[in-house]
């Protein structure tokens, strides 16, 4: 993480300029220039390598965090950690899975946690989306993987310039404190950057299914 | 099959990555982005706005003693993963599980239009409407949310036409008419938060009885 955080001044910069107009494009400018962010080479490693190095360092950087999540839900410390144990060893599992084309180590830890988290609190059938067959993944084209990681970091650096009751807000959402009507009735997501995303996410992912297709 | 023109709402995205989302409509959106391209790469996008969010947090020091543990776990063999849910005919994977291998268990609710109820809860209900070629469903209003997923066939009601993978979401202010298309039955997957209630067909006190 230290690597990270020394290599985001742009970021810092825009969230004391905030109230300068255009401070989060410059931000975001700043963070084009940044460089494949490790987080993602360290779950390439995992997931290709078996690599325990990598995976104590991502474990480093995530597990506080997610603990800091656990424990956002009114969860006790010991439980979190559980939970946290829990689904950092479903992050070395199910590395297999990770696409470096289509999502990032950040959404991807997150969205391994959120399951765990649900599948602790409720026993339920949680629905998952048909996975796309991919009988033979494409190999990995390190230019799209870096547009992607530059996509989340200025992802972050949107969120880092928003003002504080609109930040409070997407926390909230995706920390699962809101309910939809609840996030209906705030609207506070910020759906620019959303749907900047979405755009490219979009043209990303036929990208890949016309790889798909193809072989 | 064209690209699905009706798609999941942000808010509900976002509450579904979040996994805060009532139960029966985690199960549309699922089986929504299963069937829609463009809302794969929203919902990849919300999964990357979480990721955002969760290293914004404040870290909270976990102990030696987990971590260690943990280390410890890493070279045990891993249990056996239950072998991912398939498509079968015009059910995404998500829906697959619920529906029995042989069909849905049909009832008819009246005008040769049939339901078969999937799931029912605290968090609303989840059902299969079928609803022959041309025919109109009983109108009907509701109290909560309703999302409705066309699987077969298509529809068209005030909010416009819906086709295969098209959702609508109507909310309780609306009173709609389906009215199935012409050229093939239509088969819905149909969610809500709260129990429907019919103003045409069929009296309110008989509801508890149709589970309607
Ligand atoms: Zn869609």
């Amino acid at each position: 993480m230290l690597q990270f955080v020394e290599s985001r001044p742009g970021i810092m910069q825009g969230h004391r300029q905030a109230a300068r107009p255009r401070a989060a494009e410059e931000a975001s400018e700043a963070l084009n220039k940044l460089q494949h962010a490790p987080e993602t080479e360290l779950l390439i490693a995992v997931r290709d390598r078996r690599d325990k190095q990598a995976f104590a360092q991502l474990f480093d950087i995530y597990a506080p965090k997610l603990k800091a999540m656990v424990m956002r839900s009114g969860t006790p410390a010991a439980q979190a950690e559980d939970i946290v144990q829990d689904a950092m060893l479903s992050v070395w599992r199910k590395a297999a899975q990770f696409d470096a084309h289509r999502s990032q180590a950040s959404g991807w830890i997150y969205r391994i946690a959120r399951n765990r988290m649900i599948d602790i609190a409720r026993r339920d059938y949680r629905p998952l989306p048909e996975e796309l067959k991919i009988d033979e993944p494409p190999a990995e084209q390190p230019a799209e993987i870096m547009a992607m990681d530059q996509e989340a970091a200025r992802l972050r650096a949107a969120l880092d310039t928003l003002p504080q009751s609109q930040r409070e807000m997407i926390e909230k959402a995706y920390l699962g404190e809101l309910s939809h009507k609840e996030i209906t009735e705030t609207t506070g997501l910020p759906l620019g950057t959303i749907k900047s995303r979405i755009r490219l996410g979009l043209e990303r992912l036929r990208h890949e299914l016309k790889d798909l297709r193809q072989s | 099959m064209t690209a699905p023109q009706h798609h999941i709402p942000e808010p509900m995205m976002a509450a579904y990555v979040a996994g805060n989302l009532p139960q029966p409509f985690a199960v549309v959106v699922a089986t929504h982005i299963s069937m829609c391209d463009e809302c794969r790469a929203r919902h990849e996008t919300h999964l990357a706005l979480g990721g955002a969010v969760l290293e914004s947090l404040e870290d909270a020091p976990v102990s030696d003693a987990m971590r260690a543990g943990l280390f410890a776990m890493l070279d045990e063999p891993a249990p056996e993963e239950p072998a991912a849910p398939k498509p079968r005919g015009i059910y995404p994977a998500p829906l697959a599980d619920m529906v029995p291998g042989d069909g849905p268990r049909w009832r008819s609710i009246g005008m040769g239009a049939r339901q078969s109820i999937l799931w029912r809860g605290k968090e609303g209900s989840l059902r299969l409407l079928y609803i022959p070629a041309g025919q109109a469903v009983p109108d009907h209003s509701h109290n909560g949310l309703e999302l409705t997923l066309v699987l077969q066939g298509s529809f068209s009601d005030e909010g416009g036409r819906f086709g295969v993978g098209d959702v609508e979401v109507a909310d309780e202010a609306v009173e709609h008419t389906p009215l199935a298309g012409i050229d093939s039955p239509c088969i819905c997957l149909a969610a809500t938060d709260a129990p429907l209630r019919f103003s045409g067909m069929i009296p309110r006190l008989l509801q508890p009885v149709f589970r309607i």
